[in-house]
């Protein structure tokens, strides 16, 4: 089970993710607003192939993509 | 790693005395000192001192190097790398280059970092004489660089005198982790004397951290840590904090860097400055000449002439140039009626006299010829019938 | 797909590579300056790299803010133009050091052409990485050397009329041993190529067009930074696709891979 961890205090709101998802899983969270901006949600978490393009092209270290086994060390 | 602090080593040079030429003596004191990386550029008339150290660091190795840089910008940037991965670091120039190599000396200045350069001043300004002497960067030296600072700048007037300067420079360089400027002209670079070398050399090496010590604060001089050790450093030529954050928004930080950048040098001017006076014991004298560097030397026999010949003259020789030694001249002029200062620019010395002595006059040359001993006898005479 | 590339470049192993109270970062939102951070921490962890034998040395300018002071490890931060002399003199003092410089177009081409020169020149083993993002950030979006015919910037507001430098032939030519471009779009071309430039013998330049929305985008007609990057991933033709191309069809194109290796 792929598991999407969005940092909202580095996510700047820049959408490159949300464009770039083959699978359109991740979308602007309309409803939140903080600092100055709409950031990030996962919509269709179970659409997501762990391409991990998202995580690779934010330019915020904001995204981490993993398979749902994190190891923690 | 090198011992910290003051020690002694053994000069490099066996001991004895040589017949060295002026620009020559500075590689040499340099490599005395422990210089081991020399980034330069070829200027008239400063390229013997790269050659020389060229030849010289090729001979002794071990762990010593050399390059020539594309230009003087390159230069002294590369001295200041160097400089920050542990390396007792030189460059010289003359006038045009060190105008070039002001900016970077600023961020040397801005980020502590111990570099010398060595100015053998000729003929200005732009590209003036290449091959003529002249005393005119004196005020570039203090000041050419933007904003606020102090910066150490000495003044040899012999051969011998190169060899001990150029040693005391790095030493005050490392001690102040400050650039140093050996201000020379071109009549000393090409001069060819004795040189007595002893047996041992006193050096100074920068103080390191023993543990995490902020290496931009804190202390009036910081340990300095070097690339390469896990220090994980934040060397920036922005206004920074104590560990080298950039703070470019905070008045405190602005205010207590340069603060700090000028008091490390003028809470220790007894450290750094050195005058030497002949013929002042007096309670009164008729003329005090202050003089600097190769005119000096015929200053030193303009004084002796004129004491032959009944006058109270003695001879205030400034070996420090900056930080000005505003005080020995001060308490000199107190008791000379007539201050002189020959010197071989239209006055760049005399009015950091003038500040302290108001009584002084210049003699001032810029056809790129030496002042030579009968011209400043003949103004001692005309200063002191005015 | 293969699945070793699913575990690349993982977020979580460049981490530790940051100094995360100094994030999030003071780029605008979208900016491939903050792609490129995070392709290079990447590649170095990949390489299994220890940041304490690290040297990063940059300039002025946005691109040269992406190790400085985001990157825990040894940085400095030089004048305008000049890091690749700097790095010079600590390479060569200090050998033992990886030193990496880090620049953007206007600081590692224009006021540093001649440094880049003569570095590649003398191939010393140093890796340069030109964040290149054609426009003068930092200063407010004025030209540089490598903006592109046409477009706009506010030193050039009808439309820039000098040509660029095509900076990977500029560098092959002054005899570098590795040049390569990439853009910030293409991350996992990228992030292999920076791992060879990492290691490469002698003196190794990645050219990596990056995206500048504020300056560069909004003042030609690609404000959002996702079509931005989409735009640049459009100009971009692979060596073997663009030999198949005739001239008039690479006409503005920008030729990606590896042009010495």
């Amino acid at each position: 089970m792929p598991n999407i961890e969005i940092n909202s205090d580095w996510c700047k709101g820049c959408y490159i993710c949300v464009d770039v998802c083959p699978r359109k899983v991740l979308e602007i969270d309309q409803v939140t607003f903080q600092k100055g901006r709409h950031p990030v949600l996962v919509a269709r978490l179970e659409d997501c192939t762990i391409c991990r393009q998202c995580e690779l092209l934010c330019p915020d270290l904001a995204i981490i993509v993993s398979n749902g086994k994190i190891s923690k060390g | 790693m090198s011992e910290m602090g003051w020690t002694a080593v053994e000069s490099v040079l066996k001991p004895g005395r040589y017949f060295l030429q002026g620009d020559e003596t500075f590689a040499e004191g340099a490599i005395a000192a422990g210089c081991n990386y020399f980034g330069g550029y070829p200027i008239t008339p400063s390229s013997e001192i790269m050659e020389r150290i060229c030849s010289r660091f090729a001979e002794l190795g071990e762990g010593r190097a050399f390059i020539q840089m594309e230009d003087e910008i390159a230069s002294i940037a590369s001295c200041v790398g160097a400089s920050w991965a542990g390396a007792k670091a030189m460059t010289a120039t003359s006038g045009p280059g060190l105008s070039l190599m002001l900016e970077n000396l600023g961020y040397a200045i801005m980020t502590e970092t111990p570099v010398v350069v060595v100015d053998v001043q000729r003929a200005g300004p732009s590209t003036g004489q290449a091959t003529r002497p002249a005393q005119g960067d004196i005020m570039q030296a203090r000041w050419g660089t933007h904003g606020d600072y102090q910066i150490i700048a000495l003044s040899p007037w012999s051969v011998e005198e190169v060899y001990t300067e150029t040693i005391r420079a790095f030493n005050l360089a490392e001690r102040f982790r400050l650039p140093v400027i050996l201000l020379t002209e071109e009549a000393v670079g090409h001069l060819r004397e004795n040189v007595d070398i002893p047996s041992e050399t006193r050096i100074y090496n920068r103080l390191r951290p023993h543990d995490r010590e902020p290496p931009f604060g804190q202390a009036e001089v910081p340990p300095m840590p070097t690339f390469g050790q896990g220090h994980k450093l934040l060397v920036t030529g922005s206004t920074h904090d104590e560990w080298g954050y950039r703070r470019t928004s905070s008045a405190e930080a602005q205010e207590t860097l340069v603060a700090r950048l000028s008091t490390k040098v003028t809470n220790h001017l007894d450290e750094i400055i050195e005058v030497e006076e002949r013929f002042c014991d007096e309670d009164e004298l008729d003329i005090l000449v202050i003089a600097f560097g190769f005119t000096a030397r015929s200053a030193w026999r303009a004084v002796k002439t004129a004491r032959e010949e009944g006058t109270r003259a003695g001879l205030l020789r400034l070996k420090t140039i900056w930080p000005f030694p505003e005080e020995a001249v001060r308490q000199l002029a107190l008791r000379s009626r007539v201050v002189l200062v020959p010197e071989m620019n239209r006055g760049q010395i005399l009015r950091e006299v003038q500040r302290v002595a108001p009584q002084a006059r210049g003699y001032n040359k810029t056809d790129g010829e030496v002042i030579v001993p009968e011209e400043i006898g003949q103004a001692i005479q005309e200063v002191m019938r005015s | 797909m293969k699945s070793s590339t699913k575990t690349e470049g993982l977020t979580e192993s460049i981490l530790s590579y940051i100094r995360p109270e100094v994030f999030p970062t003071p780029f605008c939102p979208g900016c491939g300056h903050g792609i490129l951070l995070g392709a290079i921490l990447r590649a170095i962890a990949e390489l299994g790299w220890n940041m304490d034998e690290m040297l990063f040395v940059s300039g002025i300018g946005c691109a040269a803010w992406i190790p400085s002071p985001h990157f825990a490890a040894d940085t400095l931060h030089v004048t305008h133009g000049r890091s690749i002399a700097f790095a010079t003199g600590a390479k060569l003092f200090n050998p033992g050091l990886k030193v990496v410089i880090i620049g953007g177009d206007g600081d590692l081409a224009s006021i540093g052409g001649n440094h880049l020169i003569h570095a590649a020149r003398r191939n010393l083993n140093l890796t340069a990485i030109c964040a290149n993002n054609r426009i003068y950030g930092m200063t407010g979006g004025q030209v540089t050397p490598t903006t592109p015919l046409g477009i706009r910037t506010s030193t050039s507001p009808q439309g820039s009329s000098e040509p660029p430098f095509d900076l990977c032939r500029l560098v092959v030519g002054a005899g570098a041993a590795y040049v390569a471009r990439y853009s910030a779009y293409h991350i996992r071309p990228l992030i292999r190529c920076l791992k060879k430039a990492l290691t490469h013998e002698g003196f190794a330049f990645v050219e990596v067009l990056s995206p500048c929305p504020t300056q560069y985008g909004r003042r030609n007609k690609l404000p959002q930074p996702g079509e931005l990057l989409q735009s640049m991933k459009e100009e971009c033709v692979s060596f073997p696709r663009a030999e198949k191309m005739s001239e008039e069809e690479l006409e503005g194109k920008m030729l990606i891979g590896e042009f010495v290796s």
